[in-house]
């Protein structure tokens, strides 16, 4: 038996809860899937002080009839109006009327020697490795890349006891600062913390600086930094590195959305070009948590029919994207790091694909039919951006490789959905259905 | 009496205790041990921790190649890395 539901909600982070809630609240019947073990996207994990936003957004979700499917990921779109959902022990079809994507953003990874050893991870990887329990206290810890993620997890880090050794973003001073001071003088955005982070870190905030590598026998030990022409090592227990964010697009690109340079085409009620299929949040552009909340207010009222007031919404967001440009121009990535890689770094982390390698094919589809590049297990999502930057391998190929399954499944998921598990459990209203319910 | 914050679960058959609400791959990184090899035998960690790098996996509870950050640490559980 498949579910039918009026909208379905991909992605519980601040998109997706404000756009199913707000579509619940017109009286519709809404389901909301998210593969995390708990509602709240990345920005909004639990595990730390969340912020005001965050708790009220989650009361609200908790208050309302959303169906919540929550540790289950979109593996296939079999047919129109149809999304194939996978938990741990089963999988089951949602059907929708209406759908919308809010499918966040990853941290994009660039290599450099060294970036694959173990205690080497993203930004917010790291973050989210304490959030989920990793005990930081009295660690030394490197903090580099781009975007304003860096300041955000010092700060955190450096409350759980953290000793954040230096901290290294790539983007000039003379683009740094202006954009900090644009983000100070509105301060309901994402960054009220620039200012206690600028001020705890000071001389250990180096602007125009990036790993050249990270090294240590089976697990980091140092890195080494470069500021122009000064290079240094710093000893260290953990490297968070991640150079900004990039759209999870691989659902949108299956269900054929329009997307252009790097991101889901929207319109004013966030529709893509796919009529009944909406988008909201980091897809349509990095805009930040209270950006994503915004558009999904609009996703949630526009699926459940109620114009006016997601015409209102829309030209708050119109107001907005200043703010999106600015991050945009302050995260472009210096060109010098494409030469950080050398021939035997590895770029495809899955099938063990070095620079060397990659370097003389010429798109994204030769280097992964001559080196299996891209095909191993993340399918692309860790070295498709790293490749986009460092070749210039056309970033539209990258995405209309996507095929299904959009992740490694159980072999049991890939047959026909009157076999599929996804019989016993009915989805009432409010309901919670973790993956393990299914037996 | 087990104290109902801590959760109690093997890594490897080595017994480790974490808090609860605990991710099976910040258990993993308490062990101190890399979470896989690599195909050409590199050790590796978790990367992304939000379950698209798949750095992370791991066999939980016999079942293999599960994204050990997208999964909380359960009283009992027993975890192997390869």
């Amino acid at each position: 038996m498949i579910e039918r539901l009026d909208i379905l909600v991909v992605g519980a982070g601040p998109a997706g809860i404000a756009a199913a809630v707000t579509a619940a609240a017109a009286g519709k019947r809404v389901g909301l899937v998210d593969d995390n073990p708990a509602a709240g996207g990345q920005i909004w994990r639990s595990g730390a002080a969340q912020p005001t936003a965050a708790r009220t957004w989650l009361e609200r979700l908790a208050a309302s009839s959303v169906v919540r499917l929550q540790g289950w990921r979109i593996v296939d779109a079999p047919s129109s109006g149809l999304l194939r959902a996978e938990g741990n022990r089963g999988c089951r079809d949602l059907g929708y009327d209406q759908l919308i994507l809010a499918t966040g953003a990853r941290e994009r990874f660039l290599p450099f020697p060294g970036w694959t050893l173990p205690n080497v991870m993203g930004v917010g990887g790291l973050d989210a490795m304490v959030r989920g329990g990793l005990p930081i206290a009295g660690k030394r810890v490197v903090v580099a890349g781009t975007g304003p993620l860096l300041l955000a997890v010092a700060a955190h880090l450096t409350r759980k006891g953290a000793k954040i050794v230096a901290i290294a973003e790539q983007a000039s001073l003379r683009r740094f600062v202006p954009f900090v001071s644009s983000l100070l003088g509105e301060p309901a955005k994402m960054m009220q913390g620039v200012e206690y982070a600028l001020s705890t870190f000071g001389s250990r905030v180096y602007t125009g600086c990036w790993p050249v590598a990270a090294s240590g026998k089976e697990m980091l030990d140092t890195v080494t930094l470069r500021m122009g022409e000064r290079q240094w090592e710093e000893r260290c227990d953990y490297l968070a590195c991640g150079f900004h964010l990039v759209p999870n697009l691989e659902l949108p690109a299956l269900m054929m959305c329009h997307i252009d340079n790097g991101f889901v085409v929207v319109d004013g009620s966030q529709q893509t070009s796919i009529s009944g299929v909406f988008c909201a949040g980091e897809p349509t552009g990095i805009g930040g948590m209270e950006m994503a909340i915004l558009e999904g207010e609009i996703a949630g009222l526009a699926a459940a029919g109620k114009m006016d007031a997601a015409n209102d919404r829309s030209q708050r967001r119109r107001r907005s994207l200043g703010f999106v440009r600015a991050l945009s121009t302050v995260t472009e990535l210096d060109p010098r790091l494409k030469q950080l890689a050398t021939d035997a770094t590895l770029v495809c982390r899955c099938e063990d694909v070095s620079f060397g390698r990659l370097r003389d094919h010429a798109s994204w589809r030769e280097a992964k039919l001559h080196t299996r590049c891209g095909m191993g297990a993340c399918q692309g999502r860790v070295c498709g951006a790293a490749s986009e930057f460092l070749f210039g391998w056309d970033a539209g190929s990258i995405h209309s490789s996507v095929r299904p399954p959009l992740y490694p499944v159980q072999v049991s998921s890939l047959g026909h959905p009157d076999k599929l598990a996804d019989e016993g459990d009915s989805l009432s209203p409010a309901c919670v259905l973790a993956p393990k319910e299914i037996e | 009496m087990p104290d109902p914050a801590q959760v109690h679960l093997l890594v490897n058959n080595v017994p480790v205790t974490v808090a609860q609400g605990t991710t099976v791959a910040s258990a993993i990184l308490i062990a101190g041990i890399p979470t896989r090899r690599s195909v050409t035998g590199e050790p590796r960690g978790p990367l992304c921790g939000m379950g698209i790098c798949f750095e992370c996996r791991a066999t939980i509870d016999e079942t293999q190649h599960q994204r050990s950050c997208q999964v909380l640490c359960a009283e009992g559980m027993e975890v192997r890395t390869t």
